[in-house]
Parts: C-alpha cells; structure tokens; sequence
C-alpha cells in the first residue's frame, strides 16, 4: 500500500513498484481509489458538480473500497498475488479527518479492509507539494486544496492549510498502524531504490519465515484471511 | 483561529424540527399510512418534507445497474445504501429538521439494520455506520404476521426482484421460497430491536382507515409541544 498526498509522486512510485516486482517474479495486481465497477464513475461525476455532503462521501469512497476489496483483491491474494494499491483506507482516513470526521467512526467503517503487509507513505511538506501541482496541472485542483472546507481567503492559502492538516493526520496514523516513511523531495529513482529496498526485504524475510514458500498462500503472509485490527484495545 | 467545525456523526442532536419514519416489513401498509400523515400534517399547514429509501440522485443510478447486475455482495449493499442514506440525510433531512419542519421518512436506518444483519452483516459495524443520523421522533413498526404482509407482497406481482427476494443470501432457488425466508428474518430483526428502539408497534393487520386513526393519535400525542417555524 502506497499512502501520501496528490502529488508525493505516490502513482510514479507504484509504477515502479509494479515493474521492479513483476520483473522479480511477482504477479502484481494493482488498485487504488475510485477504481470500483460500482461506484468509480458515480463518485467522479458528483464531485463535478461539488455537490456532496461529507458524510456522503466518505461512505461512497468505503463503498468503492469495499466493491474492489470483495471482487477482486481477496480472489487476487488467494491465488498468491502481490496486491499494490496507490491509496488505501489510510488516505481516505486522513481526508475524512481532516474534515472533522471522527476517528472511532473511521476506524470501524474500514474494519472491513484488509490489513495491509507493508504500508508506505511518501512524506512531503505542503509547499513542496504545491510546487508540484503547479508543475503537474499548471493549477490547484478544488478538492486537493479543500477549499469545500473553506480554510483561507485565497486558493493558496487553503491548499498549504489543508495538506498541512491532511500531512499532520498522516502523521499520527504513521505510528498508529507503523507506515514506513519515506522522504518524498528526492528524485523517483532514489525514492525507488529506498522502497524497493524496503519491499524485498520484507519479501524475503516472509520466504525465511514461512515453512513452504512455494504455498502461493504464504506468499504475502495469509493476508487473505486477515482483517484489519483497527479497533485496538 | 477559525471555529473547528465538526461533522455530524451523533455529536450534535438538537435541532427544532421533528423526524417521524416508518418501518415494516414489504407490504405491512406503512407507505400508505405515511401518505395519509403527509396529507392531513400538510392541511393543518404544517411544514413537512418527505424523503424514502433508495431516491438519493447520485447512488441511485449506480445502485440500480448494480442490484441488475447482481454484483453486490452483503458490505458493499450495505454500504451502497447507507451512502444514499447519507446523502438524503445531508441534505433533505437535517437541513428542515434545523429549520424547525416535520421530516417524514419511510425507512430509516432500522431497515439497514434488519436488512444488512439479515444478509449476514455484523449488527455493530451497522450501527456504526449510521451513527451519524438522529435518533427519529417517532418510529413507527407496522407490525404484522409474515403471511399477511408476504400476501400483500406476491398479490398481483408477477415476480420478484433478486435483492428483494434476498435470493443474494441463497436461502432458497425458489424465488417466492427465499423471499418468504429472507422476509422472515428481517421481521425477526424488527422485533428483536421493537422494544431497544422504542418503536411505536402499530398492528397491521386491521382496515387501513382503523390503523390510520391509531398511528393519527400518537402523532397528535408526539407534537403536542410542537411549534412550528415562522413561515412569511
């Protein structure tokens, strides 16, 4: 799982990603977020119109989630796939929080995913990321720069203000569910080389661990049959 | 520092308008009864606003090609619903009840709960889902015998949808056989939570004018102390 705020260079890295495991061997199925046969299109066209409430949206984007989990990412990991999303739960998460949604109600909404092996997250200051988008789209984009929760008086200043509140949630679900940080301001070849580091190494010590490697089940730990424990004691 | 604004999400419940809903199994008559109640709240000049399940503009599409496609499993019904629910509640809901109206909705989060549990989902992550939505005024539970309301269901109906029919549960192959099955498991659920809930338990089974004056009498009872908004 790959976590981090539009423009981190969060779907460069998963195309990387994808290509350094497929290349090693590994079948890689990929998801992310609005991707569902169900509602990835119905959630694009009400955001057009910016006309949802907030509760709304999160309950569509679970739904989404949980159309993707059910129907493809559980057969996939069955059948001993490396599943590689660009965003998970974990973003969704820090979104809704920082629009004032309240984490207990989060966490069990998204009890319902699967609990990620590895989660990585690419870490980037506000003004870098501003930067970025400009570069990238030669704009801010309406919902990036949460300007439906009216932070500032200018785009600007909203867009900094939001993905500091979104960076400091990131932050505290970093040491709640143990994501590996990875400095997003170097160049995606560096980046790469770090997560990759990071994923072969838990991929083999999951081959030294497990008793018969060849299982396509031992492959990603039983992932499979496990939830995620999001509502700890 | 601006004021920190918090979502919803059962922090907040006071507001000035009531919400009265319906829930029954298919066919217990509680869609005409809330007809009549719009009616006659409507002549006394008050102002109400009706919302029902499944009508939000944005899922509804995606709902329909879904459930015609068969591609929904337990959660993601689950989740498909509460998301028009969310909806409705965003913004035909809680925006009269704040302005001081009388919400009328048949169906409310209780169908979620006795639908999804019957589908196999887990009562608490339900409950928790919904737990932004306000506890309703009144809730009326259109009580009656499973045979009652399934003969009112399968009069006249040539055949019955795959969901409605919970063939998705696979009780039964036979879709008149599921849907007797699955009916009775949500009206298990209903009962189960009559009494937690505080439903208003209305019998069904009688004419629908001797109904109507039971349900007309509790609400009068309810909005005793009912000052409706300033209207110019």
């Amino acid at each position: 799982m790959i976590e981090g705020s539009d423009c981190s260079g969060r779907s460069t890295q998963a195309e990387m990603l994808k290509e350094s495991l497929e290349s090693a061997g590994h079948a890689v199925l990929e998801m992310g977020i609005r991707r569902s046969d169900l509602l990835g299109k119905a959630i694009s066209s009400a955001k057009q119109g910016n006309l949802l409430g907030k509760t709304t949206l999160s309950l569509l984007y679970a739904t989404d989630l949980a159309d993707q989990l059910e129907n493809r990412i559980v057969p996939a990991m069955q059948a001993g796939f490396v599943v590689l999303a660009d965003r998970y739960i974990y973003t969704l998460m820090a979104r809704d929080l920082a629009r004032g949604a309240d984490l207990k109600w989060l966490k069990r909404l998204f009890g319902i995913a699967l609990e990620p092996d590895l989660i990585i997250y690419l870490d980037a200051e506000p003004e870098v990321l501003f930067y970025r988008t400009l570069d990238k789209y030669g704009e801010l984009n309406y919902w990036e720069s949460g300007m439906d929760l009216q932070m500032g008086s200018s785009m600007f200043e909203s867009f900094l203000k939001y993905q500091a509140s979104l960076r400091k949630h990131f932050h505290r679900l970093a040491k709640e569910y143990g994501f590996r940080m990875v400095d997003a301001t170097p160049g995606p070849k560096k980046i790469h080389r770090e997560i990759s580091g990071i994923v072969s190494e838990y991929l083999e010590n999951l081959v030294q661990q497990s008793p018969r490697p060849e299982q396509p089940e031992a492959q990603l730990g039983s992932a499979a049959n496990r939830r995620v424990r999001l509502e700890e004691g | 520092m601006a004021q920190k604004k918090i979502r919803g999400l059962g922090l907040n419940k006071q507001y000035p308008g009531r919400l009265i809903v319906v829930e029954g199994c298919d066919g217990s008559g509680k869609s005409t009864q809330l007809h009549l109640l719009r009616v006659w709240l409507q002549s006394q000049g008050y102002p109400v606003v009706f919302t029902e399940w499944n009508s939000s503009a944005i899922v509804k599409q995606a709902t329909r090609r879904a459930k015609r496609k068969e591609l929904l499993t337990p959660t993601t019904f689950s989740l498909i619903h509460a998301c028009d629910f969310a909806d409705r509640y965003e913004k035909v809901i809680l925006p009269p009840l704040h302005a001081g109206c009388i919400v009328l909705a048949d169906r409310y989060v209780y169908t979620a709960y006795a639908r999804d549990v019957a589908r196999g989902c887990d009562l608490q992550w339900v409950r928790n889902t919904y737990r932004f939505a306000v506890q309703p005024t009144i809730a009326f539970y259109f009580h009656a015998p499973l045979e009652v309301s399934i003969s009112r269901i399968l009069f006249g109906r040539p055949s019955l949808k795959y969901y409605e029919a919970g063939m998705d549960t696979g009780l039964s192959l036979d879709p008149v056989e599921s849907f007797k099955l699955f009916q009775g498991r949500i009206k298990d659920q209903y009962d189960r939570m009559a009494r937690q809930e505080q439903f208003e338990v209305i019998d069904a089974t009688r004419s629908i004018h001797e109904t109507w004056g039971e349900v007309q009498k509790v609400v009068q009872d309810k909005l005793s102390d009912y000052e409706p908004p300033k209207q110019n």
